[in-house]
């Protein structure tokens, strides 16, 4: 049950997606979702969509883990989608009491589902292919500039990496502790709101409790490796700003000159 | 009578997708009422699995597990009942405390079966003495107790439901020598006088050697064996073909015989080593 959760995790592999350097893959992740919601026409809409697409297919991960991590936020596609559709201006082309539906509505909720379906697609990319530790290295790199303003960046990248790497430990342990109360007897499966929060307070002590113990045998562990801080701490594996990165940004670069072509030269459906 | 008799009793992991894995793969085990059973396997060999479907924590992937002649999944909505009449220690049971005092945290069980108070009052100072929980301690916080203890309050948890059959799962690792010792006689002393089945999972050949009657051997998801403690451990080289061994006094005592010393076979215990072998000595007046 609570190993079905697919959105943030990472998938090895070996596609040219996964050895883009991640800061190249975070940036460019960005640069798609700023694509994504300046597309003003279904011809812009459809290149990212062909691109997003293609992109998806390159990281030889199968179709399905894309779709199981689309099912987890599909309720808020359709909903955003349902409120859009009301939200038109323009000539009502259908009428029923207080609910107006025109065609811009129609466009409005088309433009808006599928760009949030891209949006988590995309991003879907990003996390699947990139190990966890690259993902915060590459945060780290990229709001070195904030140091400036007295901001410890590697203190909270080290501290994200850490919460990102006890995840699955925990939900093991949450597994474990449940497994445990059900043997005495502990009815989690049962009863109104109320009971089954109730029901929770089993489990959430103990979890609690080991996460504490967790935290501190692993402050001790980082300490008796003299961990000092972000000061001076130099890098077994530096990040490359490689070839393979620069035909990356060419790629959307090329994506951008598309989608602002597109924009300006064909009729514009949204605002 | 068998009191936990399984059919065909298959589990596999993560069934349709590519990590699939059989952690138990047809079994067919028999255990009788009253009978202390060791459970030994290498790691991975599907020890734990097993023992969490003997009482309906996970549902077979097929096959069937009866208890008391009756199949445990033939109404799912009763499968608590199941789990009070098989109680089951996990591993380092400690991380499951979480009550104010000890006392309430072993009438955690007790309270869920719906007992009466007085009953699980009676409940609770009877699994703490079997557990050899001092009564002072009852009303500490289970988190200012000892290791040890903490380890004694959690089996008397789930001693303190008055289960037909107790599995404990490794209930001496991570122990000191005495405390294991303790615990293990303690154990011994509750099967005795209660009378009921003990199931007992654990890597220390010692300690199943001086507990069980019969011995189930584990080997990737199979019974290898399963048979009484002498004949499994005359097994040597079997065993240590998967990765298990026979306890050290055991491999002594049969190399001592096989360089011609007149020593009976299936020696399991340091104790009966060191008898056997005064007997020895005064016979040939070393």
């Amino acid at each position: 049950m609570l190993k079905d959760v697919t959105l943030g995790q990472f998938l090895p592999g070996d596609s040219p997606v996964h050895r883009l350097d991640p800061r190249a893959k975070i940036l460019l992740l960005i640069a798609v979702i700023v694509f994504i919601f300046i597309t003003g026409n279904y011809a812009s809409l459809a290149l990212v969509a062909v691109f997003v697409f293609a992109v998806i297919l390159s990281t030889k991960i199968s179709l399905k883990m894309y779709l199981k991590s689309m099912k987890m936020i599909l309720f808020i596609v359709l909903f955003t989608g349902l409120i859009n559709l009301f939200y038109g201006r323009g000539e009502p082309i259908f009428e029923l009491g207080f609910i107006k539906i025109t065609e811009a509505g129609i466009n409005n909720a088309i433009f808006v589902s599928i760009r949030i379906a891209l949006l988590i697609l995309a991003s879907s990319v990003l996390t699947f292919t990139t190990s966890p530790t690259d993902l915060t290295d590459a945060i780290e790199r990229l709001l070195k500039p904030l140091t400036v303003f007295h901001i410890k960046v590697h203190e909270v990248a080290m501290m994200m990496t850490i919460a990102l790497r006890f995840v699955p430990t925990l939900l093991e342990e949450t597994d474990k502790i449940m497994s445990a109360q059900k043997a005495r007897g502990a009815d989690m499966d049962s009863g109104n709101l109320i009971k089954r929060v109730k029901a929770l307070i089993p489990v959430l002590i103990p979890l609690f409790v080991s996460a504490f113990r967790r935290a501190i045998d692993l402050a001790t562990a980082m300490e008796c490796r003299c961990y000092r801080g972000g000061n001076g701490r130099t890098r077994m594996k530096t990040l490359h700003y490689g070839k393979i990165d620069l035909c990356a940004s060419i790629i959307c670069l090329l994506l951008l000159t598309g989608v602002i072509l597109c924009n300006i030269f064909l009729p514009a459906t949204v605002r | 009578m068998n009191i936990i008799e399984t059919e065909n009793l298959s589990f596999v992991y993560g069934l349709g997708t590519p990590f699939e894995k059989k952690a138990n793969d047809k079994l067919n085990i028999k255990i009788e009422e009253g009978e202390f059973v060791g459970i030994i396997g290498h790691t991975g060999s599907g020890k734990s699995t097993l023992v969490q479907m003997l009482n309906g924590l996970i549902k077979p992937t097929s096959g069937t597990v009866r208890l008391n002649g009756e199949d445990i999944w033939a109404s799912p909505q009763d499968i608590r009942k199941v789990r009070f009449k098989v109680g089951l220690v996990f591993q380092y049971p400690e991380y499951q405390l979480f009550e104010e005092t000890v006392e309430k945290d072993i009438a955690f069980g007790p309270g869920n079966m719906g007992l009466s108070e007085a009953e699980i009052k009676d409940r609770v100072r009877s699994a703490a003495r079997f557990a050899g929980l001092k009564d002072e301690l009852l009303q500490k916080s289970p988190f200012d107790l000892s290791g040890g203890e903490k380890r004694r309050a959690a089996i008397a948890g789930v001693i303190a439901m008055d289960p037909d059959v107790l599995i404990l799962d490794e209930p001496t690792a991570g122990l000191d020598p005495a405390g294991r010792d303790v615990l293990l006689a303690q154990i011994r002393q509750y099967h005795k006088e209660r009378k009921n089945t003990v199931l007992l999972v654990s890597h220390s050949m010692e300690d199943i050697a001086r507990t069980a009657d019969r011995i189930l051997v584990m080997n990737k998801g199979r019974a290898a064996m399963f048979d009484d403690t002498k004949a499994v451990f005359s097994r040597g080289e079997e065993l240590e073909k998967m990765g298990l061994r026979v306890p050290q006094v055991t491999k002594i005592m049969s190399r001592l015989q096989n360089m011609g010393y007149n020593l009976p076979s299936g020696i399991l215990t340091v104790e009966q080593a060191a008898n056997e072998l005064q007997a020895l000595f005064d016979k040939n007046n070393f």
